[in-house]
């Protein structure tokens, strides 16, 4: 068994939270560079330049990419011959989190009781995945995911009858009816298969995907492709406010299903797509 | 061009402005989203004044993070205008000119904007850091018990914006988006 202990496991989950807030991802920076060059509004052509400009000023000023520093979402894979010791791996996660957005100077925006909504203070709890996977290593990935997104993402239990047809049309509905609000252009997390939770979790798990990494299934990457230029034909444009790019990417993740089951799971995220990632 | 406005704004000169232009917004503008307006909700229904004065005045939705040593703010986005919805008519009606925020708007409060002549602007979502550096200073003003939810008071200087629904209820997120719609 590998020993690793519970404050490295803090360290790390605080550093991540300050990197992911304050620099984004090369390849999103990248996706972003690309989409102005497709943008035919000069509406649309302005805001790219802007959100570009946001990227290069947040780690220069010491202000983080987005005010809305999410709830603190944490995927971990544990191998199973690693052993976390001298503390307890939930709370080692969680101390991670509120050390990361004290010193990070990061909004804290969880809050509890369902009548009082009363902060929590500290942006704890983290909305924590675990998986056991082999080997002796532990994989962190911390995702601040920010509620615009979040709100207008959405789940349907189709009938197997609705084909790829019924999941092409419920995907884009959902970016459709969502316009203006999650902030477009957008990331397009897709799960599907499995049951309800899984669905999600799968489209969750989708928006870690790196934006110019198809599918490794072709048919499942063709659909992809066709999904996100179906997208991009909407009209919704940068912030909504008109134009060619929508999305910059639609990520699709499958499981197996039950014979009576299709279903869908569709998760926005922000151009602002932040996640940082670390294997101790 | 982009046009250059100051806050407060007289409802005739909000009423020059055009769905789908670009501004750049100086002088004072309160920030309030969701608990401070369930507040400020309360405080109309019983019959208390409102804690900040809102005739001609704007009103950010935003809930900035905290100020890092010899920042005035932090990250100071837009969040989603549309959950302030159920309260902003009362608002308009007390004489609210200007919301900055982002996302969609409820046909009641198109309503009520074109009602009392108000404007409705979008923020650039996810650029938090470019739109902070355009605060010169803030002051929570209502609510501290709020925390990030408190009532700020800022100043803006050539604050960049977008006017999304003018006090005609043109709205650009449909116009602009018919025009590149296949």
């Amino acid at each position: 068994m590998r020993k690793l202990t519970a404050a490295q496991v803090e360290d790390t989950v605080a550093r991540l939270c300050i990197e992911a807030n304050y620099q984004l991802h090369p390849e999103v920076q990248q996706a972003l560079a690309d989409s102005l060059q497709r943008e035919e509004a000069p509406l649309g052509r302005e805001i790219l330049r802007r959100i570009q400009e946001n990227i290069i000023l947040a780690p220069k000023t010491g202000i983080p990419l987005c005010q809305d520093t999410g709830q603190t979402v944490v995927f971990i894979e544990l191998g199973q011959e690693a052993q976390i010791v001298e503390g307890d791996l939930t709370e080692a996660i969680n101390a991670g989190v509120r050390r990361g957005y004290q010193r990070g100077y990061l909004r804290c925006s969880m809050v509890e009781g369902l009548y009082t909504r009363q902060n929590t203070g500290d942006n704890t709890p983290a909305i924590i995945h675990y998986e056991i996977v082999p080997g002796d290593q532990l994989k962190l990935v911390v995702v601040p995911k920010g509620a615009g997104s979040e709100n207008m993402s959405a789940l349907r239990m189709l009938n197997p009858s609705d084909g790829i047809e019924g999941i092409q049309q419920f995907v884009v509905e959902v970016v459709d009816r969502a316009g203006a609000n999650p902030c477009p252009p957008v990331v397009v997390g897709v799960g599907i298969g499995g049951t309800m939770e899984k669905a999600a979790l799968l489209a969750k798990k989708a928006l870690l995907r790196p934006l110019n990494q198809p599918n490794s299934e072709r048919e499942i990457a063709t659909l992809e492709k066709a999904i996100l230029d179906q997208i991009n034909n909407l009209g919704i444009g940068p912030q909504g406010l008109g134009g060619r790019v929508s999305a910059l990417a639609v990520l699709i993740e499958t499981f197996p299903t039950h014979m009576a089951c299709l279903p869908v799971a569709v998760n926005l995220n922000c151009h602002c797509a932040r996640h940082k990632e670390a294997v101790l | 061009m982009t046009r250059k406005i100051v806050i407060p704004q007289e409802e005739a000169e909000a009423r020059l402005l055009q769905a789908g232009e670009t501004v750049l917004l100086s002088g004072m503008i309160y920030t309030a989203r969701d608990a401070a307006h369930r507040r400020m909700q309360e405080a109309l229904q019983s019959g208390q004044e409102l804690p900040i004065p809102i005739k001609g005045q704007a009103i950010y939705y935003t809930g900035p993070g905290p100020a890092s040593p010899g920042r005035i703010i932090g990250a100071a986005g837009p969040t989603t205008s549309g959950r302030m919805d159920v309260y902003t008519p009362p608002l308009l009606a007390k004489g609210l000119r200007i919301m900055i925020g982002k996302g969609m708007r409820s046909p009641e409060v198109v309503e009520s904007m074109k009602k009392y002549g108000a404007v409705y602007l979008a923020a650039i979502g996810g650029a938090g850091a470019l739109l902070a550096e355009r605060i010169l200073d803030a002051e929570v003003v209502a609510y501290p018990e709020l925390g990030p939810e408190a009532i700020l008071r800022l100043w803006v200087e050539d604050f960049p914006a977008i006017v999304v629904i003018d006090c005609d209820g043109n709205n650009w997120y449909e116009i602009g988006r018919a025009k590149y719609r296949r």
